[in-house]
């Protein structure tokens, strides 16, 4: 894999988590029941603390092929705007959003529980096949990484299946709104499946965790008594940084104290 | 070159000082987060692992590993953080588990239910460490931080804690 589609791939992985890590986290002190409000904020945990494994190591690599003054070196991905040592804070919090590259499926809004629960369904699920592949990589670091997020990421899909089940066939009300949440998000789902160009470039074909994710749907949705979808159009554009118009308000909140007072820590 | 006179094994009984700020009955050696000391004349290399990825007490258990190795003389400190192999519950010393119980938190059981997919398995079999019955149930499956899971006893009716497997 060449330097610039290494640092993009490791940016992917790492918006993917820190974005649905910031969706999920809404739900602080707002979850419908004390237990479930900690169970996804303890989610967001999880999925904060992957992103910033990954943002460690895209800083690093990002300083490592800046080249030495005078030799005239091509801007690194990303890397230009933050200016000077790019650390895994100047990352997540002075890049634009066409800079982030993170799926469409994880910046969709929280909605209803049930939306919230299948969105996190659809990408755990997703990630769970993706991290599997990854422990074996090559490449050390992004190896470790999802060795360790691996058994993290275990629990929020058995999590998340049990409560699509739970809702998929519950009472009447939770069964309709888990229709119009799999209505609201199938057709974000089509993207994670499709390489974008620094994708291609890696040892894993996405392209080939399609079949074993649609099985764990239709696995889960036949016990939810939730109808499968069925082929529909597909919105695509995140990982290439065209995202939906609700991406450029979590940056506003999630940016907001270092873009107002730069460079301030407590 | 001052060469600070201290061995390993003083060293990770000085370490033993060193708490999990959200569980404060273990030592960061009881937990299994210190994975090797390299000692080089007056340098200092400390390789930690997390439990979770994103645990929140990672930073102040550097900031306190640091603060101990200045007290003992060490000039250049290293810290270094290592993810692979990934943390596990059994790494946590049998004397934690002792400690664990006397805190009122259920030590991790020795089965790994985390790696299990499968859908509302039943219950681990948890102790409760008030009145040490197996009559217990789990009320969720994410506790009061990551590594916990809530759990209630149906004998003594208390709620507790299980340091969940992982």
């Amino acid at each position: 894999m060449n330097q610039d589609s290494l640092i993009n791939y490791v940016l992917h992985l790492a918006d993917n988590a820190l974005i649905l890590g910031q969706r999920n986290s809404e739900w602080c002190g707002h979850g419908p029941i004390l237990e479930q409000d900690i169970a996804i904020t303890n989610i967001s945990l999880d999925l904060v603390g992957q992103a910033r494994n990954f943002y460690q190591y895209a800083a690093q690599l990002i300083n490592e092929s800046k080249k030495p003054e005078g030799s005239k070196a091509a801007p690194s991905p990303s890397g230009e705007r933050v200016g000077g040592e790019v650390t895994e804070d100047s990352l997540a919090y002075l890049r634009t959003e066409r800079e982030f590259k993170n799926c469409l499926l994880v910046e969709q809004p929280n909605g209803d529980w049930a939306q919230t629960i299948l969105r996190q369904f659809l990408f755990s699920n997703c990630q769970y096949l993706l991290y599997q592949q990854l422990q074996t990589s090559e490449d050390k670091q992004l190896a470790a990484i999802a060795e360790k997020s691996l058994k993290e990421v275990t629990y929020h899909l058995r999590w998340s299946s049990e409560w699509v089940i739970r809702l998929g066939d519950g009472t009447e009300e939770s069964h309709q709104r888990m229709l119009r949440a799999i209505d609201e998000l199938w057709k974000y789902t089509g993207e994670l499946f499709v390489a974008a160009d620094y994708e291609k470039e890696s040892a894993i074909d996405i392209s080939k965790l399609k079949d074993p994710w649609l099985d764990k749907v239709k696995e889960i949705f036949n016990e939810a008594t939730l109808a499968f979808p069925g082929k529909t159009f597909m919105q695509e554009g995140g990982k290439q940084g065209r995202h939906t118009e609700y991406m450029g308000y979590i940056l506003t909140e999630l940016q907001y104290l270092q873009r107002a007072y730069p460079g301030s820590e407590w | 070159m001052t060469t600070v006179t201290i061995d390993k094994k003083t060293l990770y009984a000085c370490l033993e000082e060193i708490k999990d700020p959200e569980v404060p009955v273990l030592s960061i050696i009881d937990l299994g987060i210190v994975r090797d000391i390299v000692i080089n004349g007056d340098g200092i290399e400390v390789i930690i692992t997390p439990t979770y990825s994103g645990c929140p007490a990672m930073d102040t258990i550097t900031m306190n590993i640091r603060i101990l190795l200045s007290t003992l003389g060490f000039k250049k400190q290293k810290i270094t953080q290592v993810l692979s192999p990934a943390w596990t519950t059994d790494w946590m010393s049998e004397k934690g588990k002792r400690k664990l119980k006397q805190y009122g938190i259920a030590p991790p059981n020795p089965i790994q239910q985390v790696c299990s997919n499968k859908l509302f398995a039943a219950d681990e079999a948890v102790q409760c460490p008030q009145c040490n019955s197996y009559h217990t149930r789990r009320i969720s499956e994410f506790g009061s931080t990551a590594c916990k899971a809530l759990y209630k006893c149906d004998d003594c009716k208390e709620p507790f804690d299980y340091f969940k497997c992982h």
